[in-house]
């Protein structure tokens, strides 16, 4: 009886969305990650994310790189296109992909050691030029299927399974996101699936990059006393200074909130984001009071958590290359192709 | 909600739906699984503890099992539960050397026992290895009872019966054939010997009667319990061709089924009310309308038509049924049919009857002429003097009279010892691991999607040429191979360890069945609305944890559809979750819970993969 695959019988009273697919019509293969991953609990909040948005599972791309991180994209969503990549270059696949089909969804799945260290490069220039892609970092501060290595998000003093101690200094995704002038930061925990799920949304429906760093604990690696990643150390350093409700093509706001408790965000397909419970002095419309914000936080060891910038009025890459709306795979092959007196043409006015 | 208290047996036992619906509480899971593995002697002696009659019980049981089987709510059909235990009763070895030893010295406690039926010899089967000296007084000429008189060879064989019932028999019964009990006074004044304690165990035996314009103008009108009874005692071979039975119970679909093989050739259930009111078993009814026995309802009889002397039919008010405000059915008359026909049979229903009870011996009846009888001790108005079985309250069926049968042993046991026979013994249980390994489980965890298994009959001509042709032939190996793996092994429970859990999500993101919740506490209505999944079944209980180590929130695990695939223990990083099989220890006459069987844990721990 050796590791059976999750039996496909489903509860009779589950809920359908507006497709008439029920949350299991999202899920994908049976995890073969450690038991009690922070990753399978973000697998989960994706698939609710997914679901709750109405979103054809076949109309989706998903896109890893290498590490427990990048084994995740086979749990979800087994209908959807899925492209595992190279290390750490996950983030030049997509930007290739959204280039070519401007019409599916994209979700790419990178860890901290994928992200922040192999593939830095990559994710710098993902950021920049704003490709419409929701990026999801699983961050657990180790190399956990080298056995447990530090990774570059790994802070200061935090410990090894065995005790040693790391003393580099880390890279913060966030920090990194807001100075490279990404349009939609978050930071949550994979523990943490009612704020998490209605950020992956906010993220799908944001136009252009939209970077969620979630801390997933490694149970195996990092969960031991002395961690800073571990599921107790986060839950106790853990302060959401905003709680993003997102709201569908909401016709009108409900002034359900007092003033100043919530700032409310269109988002660019006329959904809305709203944001509640946001700390006191912090604006996250404002690009350098979030990162002085949050710097701060990160010197005083909390974990701050929510959406903590989001900049509606940027070009994403599409709008900033002048590109073809329509799908290159639709496109007739004249116009794909459009012969060498084009292409002389093209070079002419180049000259 | 406050936690649940799994340390109460009853907690985890209502959680296996088939245990928990038998009235004897068979340990069904565990005797399944050991089908499954080959063991029949085995599954039949765990049975044999509980229910006494596998073999009896796997063709005829009411099977209360089913309907309450957990697989019912996910697929629409139960285990076939009560065809493997017929499975496990036909295939056993010999089980002579299994039975309880007797003791050669008897303890001095004379117990009577009136009637022969599946109570009293229940009763004996409980007290005769603690040394009691049970006298049964049956006033027919073989024992059984009803199970003997009132159900047809064609589902019970008498020489499956016979073997269950010599078991008992054999361990030193003094049965007494031919001798009726009829006075109570006689027996309670040692004119029969002299007994420390008397069971009552003669059942309903008296059929309800239709007085109707006509009823004592032909021969041809019978009593359906006492016609059975004639047909199986060879009083009566022959019917005429043209028969109604009047009612929809289970004793009517007997009389219509007997009816067809003994010279009926066109017979008809008249039923006063609607399909959806029937009494009959589902399988039951199933069984006569194959066998071409027609079922009319909304007929309501009004009067037998006589004509020179002879019963030419009966009268019927068509009807129609409309529930008033009161929710009782009330009847709209629509007309009137008479129906031709030759003999009527009349089912619709049985009741107790005691005309050899004196109503001045201190044993109290009620105004319907039934003795007073407590609930908990099976103990009537007057000491020493116990009731079960359909004599006890009206008629149920076997499975009941069975666990009456054990509660009266019980009772009497306690009684003859001068201890309070209200003081009923606990019941215990036990709760072992089935983790083998990182992702192994020593037991079949994989749902089978195999749909129930359809029972093969006797070609419908050669079941009707004879009386005796059993006509369900069994499950074959294939059949009981795919049927052992529909049932959810509920006995091995999702056991949950609160310190545990560092709420890592992993579980309820892995359940199939969304039955796993992480959130804060509330009161059981409002928990209820905001789980994984909708928690409607109100039936069905909800475990609630202390609170998490980490967030003071709650586990909370909706009982209802879980299919005990042990994922969430196999995705728990921290063993919070563990499969534990659970042994609900009944306790018995003389027996502590448990007692029967010390070494019960090693052989489930180590006997199945």
């Amino acid at each position: 009886m050796s590791w059976i695959a999750k039996p496909r019988i489903a509860h009779p009273g589950l809920p359908k969305n507006a497709l008439g697919l029920t949350r299991r019509d999202y899920e994908g293969g049976m995890s073969t990650l450690c038991a009690g991953c922070g990753h399978d609990s973000i697998t989960a909040a994706i698939i609710e994310a997914f679901y709750g948005l109405n979103l054809p599972p076949h109309r989706i791309v998903k896109l890893s790189g290498i590490g427990c991180s990048g084994k995740t994209p086979t749990y979800f969503l087994s209908q959807a296109h899925g492209f595992n990549g190279v290390h750490g270059r996950m983030p030049a696949i997509a930007t290739g992909a959204v280039g070519a089909n401007r019409e599916l969804t994209y979700v790419g799945i990178s860890g901290d050691g994928d992200s922040l260290s192999i593939g830095l490069g990559q994710l710098a220039h993902a950021i920049r030029r704003n490709v419409d892609l929701l990026y999801v970092i699983e961050n657990n501060g180790v190399y956990g299927l080298t056995k447990g290595q530090f990774s570059a998000s790994a802070d200061v003093g935090s410990k090894a399974k065995k005790g040693a101690e790391n003393l580099q200094p880390p890279i913060d995704p966030v920090l990194l996101g807001l100075s490279l002038g990404a349009t939609f930061v978050a930071r949550s925990f994979s523990g943490d699936k009612e704020q998490l799920v209605p950020l992956l949304q906010a993220g799908v429906r944001h136009r252009g990059f939209a970077l969620i760093d979630v801390v997933s604990p490694c149970v195996t690696f990092n969960d031991h006393e002395g961690s800073t990643k571990s599921y107790i150390y986060t839950r106790e350093h853990l302060t959401e200074v905003t709680d993003a409700d997102f709201v569908e093509r909401m016709p009108e706001i409900r002034a359900s909130y007092q003033p100043g408790e919530a700032i409310d965000v269109r988002l660019h397909d006329g959904g809305m984001l709203r944001l509640r419970k946001v700390a006191e002095g912090f604006d996250p419309t404002d690009r350098d009071r979030a990162y002085a914000y949050i710097s701060e936080g990160l010197r005083d060891g909390e974990v701050l958590t929510g959406l903590l910038h989001v900049d509606e009025s940027a070009l994403e890459m599409h709008s900033v290359s002048g590109t073809v709306e329509t799908p290159l795979v639709d496109l007739p092959f004249e116009d794909l192709c459009p012969g060498s007196d084009a292409l002389d043409a093209l070079q002419q006015g180049f000259r | 909600m406050k936690p649940t208290d799994v340390s109460d047996p009853q907690y985890y036992h209502k959680v296996v739906d088939c245990q928990w619906g038998c009235p004897a509480h068979t340990n069904v899971p565990q005797y399944i699984r050991l089908i499954a593995q080959g063991k029949y002697t085995e599954a039949y002696m765990l049975n044999r503890d509980s229910n006494v009659f596998p073999g009896i019980l796997g063709r005829t049981c009411d099977r209360p099992c089913e309907p309450a089987c957990r697989r019912t709510r996910l697929d629409g059909e139960p285990v076939a539960i009560c065809r493997l235990k017929r499975v496990a009763s036909d295939l056993r070895g010999d089980i002579e050397d299994l039975l309880p030893r007797i003791p050669t010295q008897k303890n001095g406690r004379r117990v009577a026992c009136v009637g022969s039926g599946p109570a009293s010899l229940t009763v004996a089967n409980d007290l005769l290895p603690l040394g009691y000296e049970v006298t049964i007084f049956e006033k027919q000429d073989r024992p059984g009872g009803l199970m003997w008189s009132n159900i047809p060879q064609f589902r019970l064989p008498p020489a499956v019966l016979k073997e269950e019932i010599d078991y008992i028999l054999d361990m030193g019964v003094d049965l007494r054939l031919n001798t009726p009990v009829s006075s109570m006074q006689a027996l309670l004044d040692g004119e029969m010997g002299d007994w420390d304690a008397i069971f009552v165990g003669s059942g309903a035996p008296r059929g309800k009667n239709l007085e109707i314009e006509g009823r004592y103008d032909s021969e041809r009108i019978h009593i359906g319990i006492d016609w059975l009874e004639s047909v199986a005692f060879g009083h009566i071979d022959r019917i005429e061709d043209r028969v109604l039975v009047i009612g929809v119970g289970n004793t009517a679909m007997d009389c219509c089924r007997t009816a067809m093989r003994i010279g009926g050739t066109d017979v008809k259930v008249m039923a006063r009310k609607s399909r959806e009111h029937f009494k009959a078993s589902p399988w039951e009814l199933e069984d006569a309308e194959e066998e071409k026995v027609e079922v009319l309802e909304n007929h309501s009889p009004t009067r037998f038509v006589i004509e020179d002397g002879e019963l030419v039919g009966m009268d019927f008010e068509l009807v129609d049924w409309h529930e008033g405000e009161d929710g009782r059915l009330r009847k709209e008359v629509k007309g009137n049919r008479i129906i031709p026909c030759d003999t009527v049979i009349l089912a619709i229903g049985q009741e107790t009857a005691f005309p050899w009870i004196e109503r001045d011996i201190g044993i109290e009846f009620n105004e319907w002429d039934e003795p007073l009888v407590d609930k908990a001790t099976f103990q009537c108005t007057r000491e020493g003097v116990f009731f079960g079985g359909d004599a006890a309250w009206g008629p149920e069926n076997i499975i009941w009279a069975v666990e009456h049968g054990h509660q009266a042993a019980i009772s009497i046991h306690q009684y003859c010892q001068d201890l309070p026979i209200g003081d009923r013994p606990p019941y215990g249980m036990n709760l072992v691991s089935r983790k083998m390994g990182l992702h192994e489980w020593s037991y079949s965890n994989d749902y089978d999607e195999a749909q129930r298994q359809k029972m093969r009959h006797v070609q419908l001509e050669q079941r009707l040429q004879e009386l005796t042709v059993e006509v369900e032939e069994g499950f074959d190996l294939q059949q009981t191979l795919n049927e052992v793996e529909r049932c959810l092994n509920c006995d091995v429970q999702t056991h949950f360890t609160t310190n545990l859990c560092i709420e890592c999500d992993a579980c309820v993101d892995i359940c199939p069945l969304n039955c796993l919740t992480i959130a804060p506490n509330g009161d059981e209505e409002e928990l209820r609305g905001r789980l994984s999944a909708p928690a409607v079944n109100l039936a069905q209980d909800l475990y609630v944890s202390e609170n998490l180590p980490q967030t003071a929130r709650v586990m909370v695990k909706d009982e209802d559809l879980c299919i005990h695939c042990g994922l969430c223990a196999e995705r728990c990083p921290t063993a919070a979750w563990d499969m534990r099989q659970y042994d609900l220890e009944i306790p018995y006459a003389g027996l502590e819970a448990g007692a029967r069987h010390p070494d019960r844990v090693g052989v489930l721990a180590g006997s199945d993969r």
